[in-house]
């Protein structure tokens, strides 16, 4: 394996886990703020998949990588700009019709990519993905009952849903962009083509919205530079309070 | 030789036969279907291969720990414990005797097969209590990431049921 596909593929799969590390932090700050009990509980199981998906993401991208860092070190020793997540999962969580909103339109992208990645010629990501992907549909369930809850319920919830669509909808292309060092690896059936997600995607979201009474937003310039590295300021102030133990107390372990 | 392997693996299963799951201790793991095999490696120590759940279930770390311990116990310290990720847990691993324990525990246990993957079409679930199906779910997440939280509408009980996966 040259170098240069070697580092392509370590840096497909930890953007696969700092897209589940980021949203499975992100959701966890609703645990005691969450609208009802029952949402607390929801959020925080639904974050903590997330959390399982990033470990096993970034142990094996560790692995790969063979430079003795492990999900851990990956986790909590990067810096901003290496993370590799998209914009859509670091954005504040805003009020819950904006977080559900981005629920279901990250789950339901997740689902259909780890539908195909558990076919991967890469038995390892095959595997995570298998087992994930049971626990995504029911993100992606749970979260659509809400939109749909939200969307054709009283105006207030409508319009609350309608704004929190509004608000996510900028980040929505940066999901399907095929980053071009990516090539060779979908060549070789180990990645997925993340734009061949995007029609069957749309159909997904378009009944969710039909049934919830709300529109399909109109085309935006979508938001891009998350895989890249760029972030919005959003992201370092979470990672300061995540890397807070490990930045001040190195190595430190319980 | 075949016959030390198989006294072998018998007495490491007999060793973690009664670990009981750290979340739902009525059950035991061998029930829950989390131990996939136990197998006697070259050197004749043996390992043992455990499947976790749900990825993110914090009950992982602990079922090692308390296999690891019952390991000890039996004097079997030198045995592997080794996590493997396929083919994914379902809850149709879920043993008869460990669904008989779930519902006198008060856990509505899982249907099999058919009911995975279609829970929003799927019937009510069976009140452990008082075994009516007039009953309504609560919440889709649970106290656990494997269960999720019910009503029972003729005798007014809130219950668990286990996830279908």
């Amino acid at each position: 394996m040259s170098d240069q596909h070697l580092q392509a593929r370590v840096a497909s799969i930890i953007a696969l886990g700092d897209d589940a590390l980021v949203l499975g932090q992100r959701i966890g700050e609703w645990c005691g703020h969450a609208p009802t009990l029952e949402l607390d509980l929801s959020l925080a199981n639904l974050g903590l998949d997330l959390i399982g998906q990033a470990t096993l993401f970034l142990n094996y991208a560790g692995e790969l990588e063979g430079q003795g860092r492990n999900g851990d070190a990956l986790a909590f020793r990067r810096d901003v700009y290496d993370f590799r997540n998209c914009l859509l999962v670091e954005q504040p969580n805003g009020d819950f019709g904006r977080t559900i909103v981005r629920q279901l339109l990250f789950s339901a992208y997740q689902r259909l990519l780890f539908e195909s990645l558990a076919k991967s010629a890469d038995s390892r990501l095959a595997e995570i993905a298998a087992k994930a992907v049971k626990e995504v549909s029911y993100h992606e369930r749970l979260a659509a009952d809400w939109v749909v809850r939200l969307g054709d319920g009283t105006e207030e919830s409508h319009n609350r849903a309608k704004d929190g669509l509004a608000w996510n909808w900028r980040f929505v292309d940066e999901l399907f962009a095929v980053d071009p060092a990516e090539a060779e690896l979908l060549t070789a059936g180990l990645m997925v083509d993340r734009n061949a997600l995007r029609a069957p995607w749309d159909r997904i979201i378009g009944t969710v919205l039909s049934d919830a009474t709300l529109q399909i937003p109109p085309p935006v310039r979508g938001v891009v530079g998350g895989r890249t590295g760029r972030h919005s300021e959003h992201l370092g102030h979470m990672l300061s309070e995540m890397q807070f133990l490990q930045r001040a107390y190195p190595g430190a372990s319980w | 030789m075949n016959a030390m392997v198989i006294d072998r693996a018998d007495r490491i299963w007999a060793a973690i036969a009664d670990v009981p799951d750290p979340e739902i201790p009525a059950i035991t793991l061998l029930d829950l279907g989390v131990v996939r095999d136990v197998r006697v490696t070259s050197d004749g120590a043996g390992e043992i291969l455990i499947t976790p759940t749900y990825t993110g279930c914090p009950a992982t770390i602990a079922i090692h720990a308390m296999v690891r311990t019952a390991l000890d116990d039996a004097g079997l310290g030198d045995v592997q414990i080794r996590s493997i990720l396929s083919p994914p847990w379902t809850t149709d691993w879920i043993s008869d005797e460990g669904r008989a324990k779930l519902r006198a525990y008060g856990i509505a246990p899982p249907e099999r097969g058919d009911g995975r993957g279609s829970l929003k079409e799927e019937g009510p679930a069976v009140c452990p209590q008082c075994n009516s199906s007039n009953t309504v779910e609560i919440s889709r997440f649970g106290s656990t990431p494997c269960k999720a939280l019910w009503k029972c509408q003729d005798c007014s009980e809130p219950f668990d049921r286990f996830k279908c996966i």
